[in-house]
């Protein structure tokens, strides 16, 4: 009990800590950002600003002449009362509002991928570590390395050209047909037609995130390989299978659980590339207009609304492993 | 202090190195070290023995190993690129031309933009800004990682408390994001670029190396430092600091890689120079032009081929290091012969 209150207020710290960093980086870096604003605004002939217009956006940006730590506060309780200010991309909606509409279409894509891709990957390095030198081992090995090693934006713009534009096989952008005549909701057209367009995203993400798993699930896994007692395990003439899967493979997940949760870090900030690339109605594009427009509320709030996920994923994780493993649960708990 | 060197010497060889031979060497070599310690002028003989041991040991096993080789060209090949590629090429990576989406030919290599500008020398030129920026960045983030992840499994106390809560925190942090929201404050830039990488990616570094320090802090050896007197510094430079080498390697490397990839990143999203040629802007200005559905394939491919091809490379040679620091992982071939001699 002691150590879940423990871990529970490192999330709480964690969380204010993000917090802080998000209120800080605008107020410690060199240049304003409303200057930066209303030059760009300016800059694209939408009119010129009013001077008496300027402190109103100073106001919009939370940049007001409080002295600095009245402005933390505010911000603050800002935050707690879910109030993350306007999205001045899209004006007059509040950042909260564009987010909570994005947010479904990440989790689901960005989600599932990450559960597929974590599968897959650990299943095929249990099987790379378990046939070793074999074929499978060093073929697979070194070409999942490659793949974890292109930039997962490059990767789906790849695959839009082959598979989208030379191939026409599946659709290059948006998280549903916008031009036939759809009606959202839980019907069987859309739906399909939202899992036609989250396929070559998803795919992407599985294949540039697969190898990381993989390679750590091998490598804990020969380690374990050289313990005890699965040599014992090999003497009672246990079959193969059963030491791999129900000996060694069960403890050598747990190392890949912990990591689950931060390399979803990784995952998620690849994820959101390959939305911006595919036109894909999340997170991630959201974030790409924010930057365009030098929307710093949406900016923060994108970076808010991730660090929460990110720390609820480890959260899960942590809980996962106190399942899994009753050391912990015995020593700790 | 020297003898004690010597002292964790063979300690540690017999213990970093699982295979048979490395071990039945050390033993070889442990009654001259015995013989060393009691007169203490033949030491530097023995001390020149001892690193020609390990770095047979070292050669064997990363330079035996198809893949590491494999890495090192590809590395080698890009750093060649890097330091000589803007003298194969006479145009400047800037300059417009008349020739306009051109797909490659003898006269442009790689083709040309949509304003004309010659990919290959943006290629050529990019690879040395992309390479000094992911290096610079990856330096840094080693010592930063080093040094908290050092003091931190050193001391202990509320040094170490403070150190793993920091740690903890940017582990849980989603490192892109926030990359991407402090670049998007700042005034863009490879400088930019650089301490933005430096803060979101020193603590997986640190992690490890505190982990490793805490271990390595229980053995004899440190034990017997410290009651001679040494100072702490010299306690962790001298003594803990070297049995870390391979993991402050891996760490430097898969910094590298991930460097590279979150650089490439943060410039396709605008967030770079965009005048400054490198890896990242080549591709942001295809994204822009949509190169790709006007079938501009040759703007795209050659950049992300080049981070794709230079991070596979780094990934080989992390895997060779894996392989001196934990045995375990070395390949079969050996294992094979250690399982045949038991039977």
């Amino acid at each position: 009990m002691r150590y879940l209150l423990r871990r529970l207020g490192f999330y709480l710290a964690a969380l204010w800590a993000s917090a802080t960093i998000t209120f800080l980086i605008p107020r410690l870096m060199p240049g304003d950002p409303v200057e930066a604003y209303i030059a760009k605004i300016q800059s694209q002939g939408q009119g010129v600003i009013a001077p008496n217009a300027v402190n109103a956006i100073r106001i919009q940006f939370g940049l007001t002449n409080d002295p600095l730590w009245v402005q933390y506060f505010q911000y603050l309780n800002n935050v707690l009362h879910g109030d993350l200010g306007i999205a001045l991309s899209q004006f007059p909606a509040k950042v909260t509002q564009v987010l909570g509409y994005d947010l479904p279409w990440t989790l689901g894509l960005v989600g599932t991928a990450a559960i597929l891709s974590f599968s897959l990957g650990t299943l095929l390095g249990i099987l790379v570590a378990w046939k070793r030198g074999t074929w499978i081992d060093t073929t697979l090995t070194p070409v999942l390395t490659f793949f974890s090693a292109i930039p997962y934006f490059w990767l789906a713009l790849g695959l839009i050209y082959l598979l989208g534009v030379t191939l026409r096989w599946l659709p290059t952008g948006d998280g549903y047909d916008t031009l036939g005549d759809l009606t959202k909701g839980w019907n069987p057209d859309f739906i399909l037609s939202v899992l036609q367009h989250a396929f070559l995203p998803a795919f992407t993400i599985v294949i540039s995130s697969m190898a990381g798993w993989l390679l750590n699930m091998r490598s804990t896994l020969i380690t374990t390989l050289s313990e005890d007692y699965v040599l014992m395990a090999r003497a009672k003439g246990l079959t193969e299978r059963r030491v791999m899967f129900a000996y060694a493979a069960r403890n050598a997940i747990l190392p890949n659980i912990t990591g689950f949760g931060m390399s979803l870090g990784f995952v998620l900030g690849g994820s959101l590339l390959t939305e911006i690339v595919f036109n894909y109605p999340g997170i991630g594009y959201a974030l790409f207009s924010a930057i365009t427009l030098l929307d710093y509320g949406t900016i923060e709030g994108v970076f808010l609304i991730l660090a929460i996920t990110m720390l609820l994923a480890n959260l899960l994780a942590e809980v996962a492993y106190v399942v899994l493993d009753p050391r912990v649960r015995n020593e700790r708990g | 202090m020297r003898q004690d060197v010597q002292f964790s010497l063979p300690d540690d060889a017999s213990e970093a190195s699982g295979s048979i031979d490395a071990v039945q060497q050390a033993i070889q070599h442990a009654p001259q070290r015995a013989q060393v310690l009691l007169a203490g002028e033949i030491v530097p003989a023995a001390e020149s023995q001892a690193q020609d041991l390990q770095w047979r040991r070292f050669s064997s096993v990363f330079l035996s190993n198809p893949r590491v080789l494999t890495g090192l060209y590809i590395v080698g090949f890009f750093i060649l690129i890097g330091l000589f590629g803007p003298f194969l090429t006479h145009q400047d990576p800037n300059a417009l031309s008349s020739d306009m989406f051109r797909a490659p030919s003898p006269a442009h290599w790689l083709g040309t933009t949509q304003r004309g500008e010659d990919i290959f020398s943006q290629i050529a030129y990019g690879a040395r800004v992309s390479l000094l920026m992911s290096f610079a960045a990856a330096i840094g983030a080693t010592l930063i990682a080093v040094v908290a992840g050092l003091a931190a499994g050193y001391f202990g106390g509320w040094i170490d408390e403070v150190i793993s809560f920091l740690i903890n925190i940017f582990l849980v942090l989603p490192g892109m994001p926030l990359a991407i929201v402090i670049a998007s404050f700042a005034v863009k830039g490879p400088v930019t670029i650089v301490l933005v990488l430096l803060f979101t990616s020193w603590p997986w570094g640190a992690r490890v190396l505190r982990a490793q320090t805490l271990s390595i802090r229980q053995r004899e050896f440190v034990t017997s430092a410290r009651v001679i007197g040494e100072r702490p510094w010299q306690v962790i430079l001298v003594e803990i600091l070297p049995n870390e080498i391979a993991l402050v390697a891996s760490s430097f490397v898969s910094t590298f890689v991930h460097a590279t990839l979150t650089a490439v990143a943060l410039e396709f999203l605008g967030l770079g120079d965009m005048m400054v040629a490198s890896w990242g802007t080549v591709l942001h200005w295809a994204q822009v032009d949509s190169a790709l559905m006007a079938n501009g394939w040759w703007q795209f491919v050659p950049a992300g081929l080049c981070v794709a091809i230079l991070c596979a490379g780094l990934t080989f040679i992390n895997f060779g290091i894996d392989e001196i620091a934990n045995p375990a992982l070395r390949s079969e071939r050996k294992l094979r012969k250690s399982k045949k001699g038991i039977a």
